[in-house]
């Protein structure tokens, strides 16, 4: 799957690994999980009202259409957060969230 | 005063604001959202992500690194990744890192910057369409471009500048479509030499795009973005031509618009702006709003930019001063009041060379999504409008959800009411504006309960 950003400055930090989905993915310190998520796919969830993805918009807090799970099925805005070493991050709820 | 002063909001107003208000000796607390301070146009990337002011800012890096250094060593209580979600009289709700918590205030700067404004366009829901200034913060703050090859539309002077930042850093831009003549550009050509150095940096960006071979497509008239689960290509049309555009992004934005949420709610008035076809809280000369405790700076009472927002900030809080019995350095002021009138005078020339598009609003079809949140189509606000009679944003809002989802009218609103006014045949102020609604913005439900 390819992702919908390209990164074009080099960054020297830190790898990040985490998932997306349960599949392995991987991040760069400094990166939002937006930027983590849209390195590696396509988009971030399923759009509710259109028959195609969301893949975040506005990038500055706003728009609210970048939202993904986190490991304890709280919506978070994408853009907003950073990525964190072992994130398990959803692109829909899962049972297991509760 | 047992109350400090609040400012809301980190960017260049906000910023420069605190800063005079701490150097005076007062207490001030200093609220953002975002992770550091600089506000959209001077943002900072995270930690891990920073590169040189000068791959960051361009000609601005001097300005932005000024503007992040600003609070260096001054008794500022700097609250960042903090939303208030909620204001009354003299109280601020807050979610933040802290959890919530309510604080109290004496006087408040509202400093609350901007958004894109959005025109909806087929295709504008699709994954791997963004906002303009979305598509800059991916490059400025994240080092990254939001596609392989990038077609940006839309119309304001961001729209060169981004476009030009793209190429700059290595991107592939495929084309600019502009929905501004170039014959608005050349009658607006006197008036923006008000602030000549800002002007030649605009003839500069588009110098630059065509050394790189983009092409800049003036004037267009319609455009739309073709693709499901990614994008493949956008096509234009304006008088006697047409065309289409292979991409897998798109960037696209009509200028900007103030987020004025919490003026609304403190009760401040408002006005609609002409100029600019937004409502607006408005402020005196000396940036007070009519709730004699708030005060106003930046693109959130009114979009010109951070140069200004930098001037009104501090312009604010020496009023500020001088409202709450403290020493004001008149000529500081005067130099400041004569910055803002030369940037006012640049402003009315830049709204000239990029008109709003209104009419790109007309021609949308029934099945056009306006508000991304809920998916309102054109044709269920115009159902709302023609047999329901909404005839004001608040009836329409109740009957249609336009406006009601998470954004909260944020990507949605400009458009609608552009709609609203065009099928009434009614000036766009005619259809008055959506009442503000805490929370601001959506906050955690799970939040920890209150701590103050």
């Amino acid at each position: 799957m390819t992702g919908q950003f390209i990164r074009l400055a080099a960054r020297d930090g830190v790898e990040i690994r985490f998932t997306i989905d349960g599949a392995p993915a991987t991040a760069r310190a400094g990166d939002t999980v937006l930027t983590a998520v849209l390195l590696n796919r396509p988009s971030v969830g399923a759009s509710e009202f259109t028959p195609h993805d969301r893949a975040g918009f506005c990038l500055m807090g706003a728009c609210q259409a970048c939202w993904i799970y986190d490991a304890e099925g709280a919506r978070r805005r994408g853009c907003m957060t950073l990525i964190e070493p072992g994130m398990a991050l959803f692109t829909k709820w899962v049972p297991s969230h509760g | 005063m047992a109350e400090p002063i609040v400012v809301v909001g980190a960017g260049p107003a906000g910023v420069r604001a605190a800063a005079t208000l701490a150097k005076a000796g007062r207490s001030v607390v200093l609220i953002d959202e975002n992770l550091r301070v600089g506000g959209q146009i001077y943002r900072q990337p995270p930690p891990g992500a920073e590169r040189a002011p000068e791959a960051l800012y361009g000609f601005e890096a001097a300005k932005a690194v000024a503007v992040h250094r600003a609070l260096d060593g001054l008794a500022v209580d700097y609250r960042p990744e903090t939303l208030v979600w909620n204001a009354r009289e003299r109280v601020l709700d807050l979610s933040g890192p802290r959890g919530r918590e309510r604080l109290a205030f004496d006087r408040l700067i509202l400093a609350t910057g901007a958004t894109d404004r959005s025109i909806p366009f087929p295709g504008w829901t699709l994954p791997g369409v963004y906002s303009l200034g979305g598509s800059q913060i991916a490059l400025k703050a994240q080092g990254c471009a939001i596609g392989r090859r990038v077609v940006f539309a839309g119309t304001g002077p961001l729209l060169p500048l981004v476009a030009y930042q793209y190429a700059k850093a290595g991107a592939t831009v495929a084309a600019v479509l502009d929905t501004s003549p170039f014959a608005a550009k050349l009658k607006a050509a006197p008036g923006l030499l008000a602030l000549p150095k800002t002007f030649a940096k605009g003839l500069y960006y588009l110098a630059q795009l065509k050394r790189h071979g983009i092409r800049v497509i003036d004037g267009v008239e319609r455009f739309a973005v073709e693709g499901g689960s990614v994008i493949e290509a956008i096509r234009w049309e304006r008088p006697g031509e047409s065309g289409r555009i292979a991409c897998d992004a798109v960037g696209a934005g009509f200028g900007l618009r103030s987020e004025t949420q919490l003026a609304d709610l403190l009760g401040c008035g408002f006005a609609f702006d002409d100029l600019t076809r937004q409502w607006l809280p408005t402020k005196d000369a000396e940036g007070r709003a009519s709730e004699r405790h708030i005060y106003l700076a930046g693109d959130g009472a009114g979009i010109a930019g951070a140069d200004a927002a930098e001037l009104a900030g501090e312009r604010v809080a020496w009023t500020l001063l001088g409202d709450t019995g403290g020493a004001v350095d008149a000529a500081r002021v005067a130099t400041l009041d004569a910055g803002l009138a030369r940037i006012a005078r640049f402003r009315r020339a830049i709204e000239a060379a990029y008109p709003f598009p209104t009419a790109l609003h007309d021609g949308l079809a029934d099945e056009q999504i306006v508000c991304r949140c809920e998916g309102v189509t054109v044709g269920t606000l115009k159902y709302q409008v023609e047999r329901r009679e909404a005839s004001e944003m608040n009836r329409l809002k109740a009957f249609s959800r336009l406006g009601m989802g998470r954004c909260q009218g944020r990507m949605c609103a400009s458009a609608g009411a552009e709609l609203l006014a065009h099928w009434r045949g009614a000036a766009p102020d005619a259809v008055g504006r959506l009442r503000g609604q805490a929370p601001v913005k959506p906050v955690p439900v799970a939040d920890p309960v209150e701590v103050a």
